[in-house]
């Protein structure tokens, strides 16, 4: 119904591919085939990578065993801590981030930390407990397809992701899928992510304006889900894992990155980048 | 039109009927969260499920409308039949199974309200880029319709109650301007306070 809808009017965390395409960005680093030198012959070995979500099912064919899982619970205190997780998936969102990250970067490590389901019901303190906990493991990225709209959280999100970029960890967060005000994705310390409407899960397209940065497959993409299934989705959510698990397969090749080294790696060899443009 | 239940319910269902037509769905819906009882309640519904569903609740946690209300994030299934748990939620309160449904959070500010939930659409087409867009416009309009509803039933609900609230209402109704105003900021400061 929408088809009258300029690529001009869609909001900026999505981006047309052939509006990305009209717009090619200029590389200054002299590589002769970018994506090769970025991960060519990689697969994720060596890397660990976290799933801040609604927890990651194990048991799904796609994603295979799974190294380490938490969740955000009220301890006996009162105050939140991060206990170990049996309880799988609350929702299969998380489930569908891992399958990507899977996918793309067979061999790496992945870990979950679930902050959404059961008794979770919030994106303020618990997804700054689990963010805390995640960036104190020091894991070489972190997947986080979430945000807040709650600007008083922003404070100490900052300064969280501060501590990432600082700490070596790449924090890639989706852009919100809609017109509002939300964190951390904003931020320029962590790798923002919104979605292209491409089915090939290495293309994925530098934004010539941020704060996307980056923009990858996000439209009708099939995902594991619930209970061993699969479903048909779209959202930057799922745009986000593909850009964690190209950065999985970079680190995989070239070792633990500075954000700023990696960035420029996955700029380098955007689908719409290149040293002629 | 505000006034009374039957004008508010009205609004938000001009709201789901426009959007059931905008996107030739099957069905529309808006759902409001309880957060005292931690559900999602049918406030509106348009074509399957319309004449039913009204006032029903289900837990806040249920299946995508669960996710999106908690993770303030749209989501767009284009073959929910696979995932097991939803078909049987949507059986349950229904008799109508649908193949395809977009779910839009309801925010309002920094609160996260309710959901939109749109099943069925486009014809059979999936789900796209732009249509996501006129989704999260419509979900943005929705949201403000429902924070305005939300707070004349609140304030209706002071107001009836006849406690102490009324009658601070009342004595401020016929307050000279200077003290109205230097009430209003006292209590904009009460609620800051509260709401921490």
């Amino acid at each position: 119904m929408a088809e009258g809808i300029a690529d001009e009017e869609l909001p900026a965390w999505s981006l047309d591919r052939a509006a990305a395409a009209a717009k090619p960005q200029r590389s200054v680093w002299p590589l002769g085939d970018a994506r090769a030198w970025a991960w060519g012959g990689a697969t994720g070995a060596g890397v660990r990578v976290c799933v801040l979500d609604s927890g990651v099912d194990a048991g799904h064919p796609q994603v295979g065993p799974i190294q380490g899982a938490v969740a955000v619970a009220p301890g006996d205190d009162g105050e939140l801590a991060v206990v170990p997780d049996a309880d799988g998936d609350a929702y299969g969102h998380g489930t569908a981030c891992a399958a990507i990250i899977r996918k793309l970067a067979p061999d790496c490590e992945l870990h979950s930390a679930r902050v959404l389901g059961g008794e979770l019901t919030g994106t303020g303190p618990v997804l700054l407990r689990g963010l805390r906990w995640a960036i104190e493991q020091r894991f070489d990225v972190i997947n986080l397809s979430l945000s807040t709209t709650k600007s008083r959280f922003a404070p100490e999100l900052r300064e969280l992701t501060d501590r990432a970029y600082f700490g070596g960890t790449i924090l890639v967060a989706s852009a919100h899928n809609m017109p509002v005000a939300s964190f951390p994705w904003r931020f320029s310390s962590v790798l923002s992510v919104g979605s292209h409407a491409g089915s090939d899960p290495l293309e994925y397209y530098v934004h010539p304006d941020p704060p996307v940065e980056f923009v990858a497959p996000g439209v009708n993409l099939e995902l594991a889900w619930l209970g061993g299934s699969t479903i048909r989705a779209t959202g930057n959510s799922f745009a986000a894992p593909h850009m964690a698990g190209i950065a999985a397969l970079v680190m995989s090749k070239h070792g633990r990155l500075r954000p700023f080294e990696l960035k420029t790696a996955l700029r380098a060899a955007g689908t719409n980048v290149s040293t002629a443009a | 039109m505000l006034a009374d239940e039957n004008g508010r319910r009205a609004l938000l269902q001009g709201i789901v009927e426009l959007t059931r037509a905008v996107f030739a769905a099957k069905a529309c819906s808006i759902m409001s969260h309880d957060a005292a009882a931690h559900e999602l309640v049918f406030e509106a519904v348009a074509g399957e499920g319309a004449g039913t569903l009204v006032g029903r609740r289900i837990p806040a946690t249920t299946g995508l409308a669960g996710w999106s209300l908690a993770s303030e994030e749209p989501i767009a299934i284009s073959d929910v039949g696979s995932d097991p748990r939803f078909a049987r939620e949507v059986a349950e309160q229904t008799d109508f199974v649908p193949t395809r449904m977009s779910v839009h959070p309801l925010l309002y500010g920094e609160r996260s309200l309710g959901v939109l939930s749109v099943l069925d659409q486009c014809a059979g087409q999936p789900v796209g880029l732009a249509d996501m867009n006129v989704l999260a416009r419509i979900a943005t309009h929705a949201g403000a319709v429902l924070a305005i509803v939300q707070a004349v039933r609140e304030a209706e609900s002071v107001l009836a109650d006849g406690g102490e609230l009324a009658s601070i209402e009342r004595v401020l109704a016929s307050a000279p301007a200077p003290q109205r105003e230097a009430a209003l900021a006292l209590l904009a400061a009460l609620e800051r306070l509260l709401s921490e």
